[in-house]
């Protein structure tokens, strides 16, 4: 079926012309963050940011090493509470949606509704703030970055009850009743292992918004100590001089007073991305995946 | 499974226990879960009461004294209900208008794409944006923006003679740059949603529209565009659910906080916060978050006419599915065959 009109070859061509500028659109600010982060500072501050810096340098990423204690920290926290956070994540979002697959199980109707409700409303952020820093206290603990309102997604649960019903084969689960397994056993020696695809998907979803997240660390974060990354960035983002305060540690005035505050700002926001832009497009497909899956079925 | 279903009344019961009894180890599974919930997404919604309320620390949520709707009172006198209000309605309608176009527009284009490896290339540049922190996107806004060392300043500026702006204080330019940038970030998300639909519709369509002569033009319009009505109303009833509530991230990074341009980029997630976290403000914050959820509660439980009156709000071809919408079984057009 090679059979292109004419017409149809110049649609074709228009439309990866415009496909094209979108794509750039998309990707040429990252390249714009890079490039800020090894201009030379001294280029920066007369010229302004630059798309093709004639003089390229490494002073920022050579005054983060001065601070790498500062950094190491802040990545630690950032990689341990994305880690822990995803893995509780999957945890609760596998066992809600098997045991809302049991739509035999008296109750389930119940659970559902109650599950679907907190995707179309929520208590807002001043009586959540109240709530974890009275009833579960999480203020200055690493937990502010796991639990408040990132670790249990009711549209992540409803993908792992579509998969779980529409995947599974029925069989499987009455054979395995017939062989006496326990609803455990069913959970953990069928339904996990057979689920890896989906949650494959939901820990990648999961993960990005654990690594992206600021507001937790926003809300309940107070001692610098306990920064991570995003937490870093958003608090250099409100001022400038912040790193060379010292807030973060004594490095010494007479170096920190020469830092190439321009360049390290790029520098440490390229930091913070990284793992994603190198990580993303191998695992793009199942980003891709995630958004169909869910989203509209017909 | 089925089978208990006919039993009488009396039985029913001893069923009921037994059968809370066999999926036992089922609601156990779920306990952590729905402990959760009810900490991370219940109580917050008990917690409204708080706009009710002089909050007092010592005596907590509940034991704290009731000042009727003072606080309300205090809210309203202000300006800022009315901007913040202005503010998330309008942004959110445009969002939702001009990136309906926009992911409509795009993921048309993407569909005409047969190359397996420019549609990659395409699809994962167009997402990228969508997982990136709005932190770091600020960032790079600001290499554009910044005042003095800003490259539209720097370089575009003046190289089509004009003038450097102060970006960060003259606001009139913000409405379009949270607008530009909100479609950057979330285009790609929707056109892959659409292209998904794009992409279930029978190739039969085109070829019989082809062999009638039909230009694309009138394919995209009389076939693309018609059956890509489900998910467009899906995604529209989704959006406008959530027309009282804005991102966080773009209305308090992008602007950096800059007071000057408050009047056009507060919205009432930002308020809310600025309210309880800069000003320590609880029963101003409170009062503004129950204002708020009433909008977005009224919104999802108001009747809809058009579908009957069915509340809550449901696409009308699923009034069946109610709740669970998006995971109800697919109906299916009986000539055609295409799910409706």
């Amino acid at each position: 079926m090679a059979l292109y009109t004419k017409e149809e070859k110049r649609y074709n061509w228009l439309s990866h012309l415009i496909l094209t500028f979108f794509a750039l659109l998309c990707i040429f600010p990252f390249y714009m963050l890079i490039i800020g982060s090894f201009t030379d500072n001294a280029l920066i501050i007369n010229q302004g940011y630059t798309f093709f810096p004639t003089q390229l340098s490494l002073d920022a990423y050579q005054y983060m090493g001065y601070m790498a204690d500062t950094f190491v920290r802040a990545y630690g926290i950032t990689v341990l509470t994305t880690a822990a956070g995803t893995a509780g994540s999957l945890f609760l979002v596998s066992t809600m949606g098997y045991g809302l697959s049991r739509k035999a199980a008296p109750g389930m109707k119940v659970l559902s509704f109650l599950v679907v409700f907190t995707m179309l409303f929520n208590g807002g952020l001043v009586s959540t703030y109240l709530i974890y820093t009275s009833v579960v206290p999480v203020k200055n603990s690493l937990w502010a970055y796991i639990l408040p309102g990132l670790l249990l997604n009711a549209f992540h649960v409803l993908l792992m009850r579509s998969y779980v019903v529409n995947s599974i084969p029925d069989s499987l689960f009455e054979s395995a009743q017939l062989d006496g397994a326990g609803q455990w056993t069913v959970y953990s020696q069928i339904v996990l292992p057979l689920s890896m695809p989906i949650l494959a998907t939901i820990g990648l979803l999961v993960g990005v918004q654990y690594w992206n997240s600021w507001q937790n660390g926003l809300y309940y974060i107070t001692d610098t100590s306990l920064y991570s990354m995003m937490n870093i960035l958003n608090r250099m983002l409100q001022d400038v001089r912040y790193l060379q305060s010292g807030a973060m540690g004594d490095y010494g005035g007479e170096l920190m007073s020469h830092m190439p505050t321009n360049s390290v700002r790029m520098a440490i926001a390229v930091v913070g991305v990284l793992p994603i832009l190198a990580l993303y497009p191998f695992f793009q497909r199942y980003f891709v995946k995630g958004i169909t899956l869910g989203s509209v079925k017909g | 499974m089925g089978g208990r279903a006919e039993s009488g009344s009396l039985p029913e019961k001893r069923n009921l226990r037994r059968e809370l009894k066999r999926y036992l180890p089922v609601y156990l599974l779920m306990l952590p879960g729905l402990i959760y919930l009810a900490v991370n997404n219940y109580a917050p919604m008990f917690g409204l009461v708080i706009a009710f309320k002089k909050m007092n620390f010592r005596k907590g949520i509940f034991g704290s004294e009731w000042v009727g709707l003072k606080n309300f009172q205090f809210l309203f006198q202000t300006e800022d209900a009315w901007i913040i209000t202005r503010n998330t309605l309008l942004y959110n309608i445009a969002f939702i208008l001009l990136g309906m176009v926009l992911a409509l527009f795009v993921a048309i284009l993407l569909s005409e794409v047969k190359n397996k490896l420019s549609l990659k290339v395409y699809q994962t540049s167009i997402l990228l944006p969508h997982l990136i922190s709005w932190v770091v996107i600020a960032y790079i806004v600001y290499a554009l923006l910044s005042p003095d060392t800003g490259i539209l300043n720097k370089r575009v500026l003046p190289a089509f003679g004009l003038d450097p702006v102060n970006w960060y204080t003259s606001k009139g330019y913000w409405p379009f740059i949270l607008t530009f940038m909100h479609l950057w970030k979330g285009f790609g998300y929707s056109s892959i949603i659409y292209l998904s639909s794009i992409l279930g519709i029978s190739g039969e369509y085109y070829e019989a529209a082809m062999l009638d002569g039909a230009t694309k033009w009138q394919q995209i319009k009389m076939i693309t565009i018609p059956l890509l009505k489900s998910t467009m109303i899906t995604l529209l009833i989704l959006n406008t659910g959530r027309i009282f509530y804005s991102d966080f991230g773009l209305f308090y990074q992008i602007p950096m906080n800059s007071g000057p341009l408050y009047s056009v980029s507060n919205t009432i997630d930002t308020y809310v916060f600025r309210a309880l976290l800069q000003l320590g403000d609880i029963g101003m914050s409170s009062a503004a978050g129950f204002y708020q959820s009433l909008w977005a509660f009224s919104w999802w439980w108001a009747p809809t006419p058009w579908c009957g009156g069915s509340a809550p709000r449901t696409p009308c071809s699923r009034k069946k599915g109610g709740f669970l919408w998006p995971f109800t079984p697919k109906r299916k057009n009986a000539i055609t065959g295409y799910p409706i």
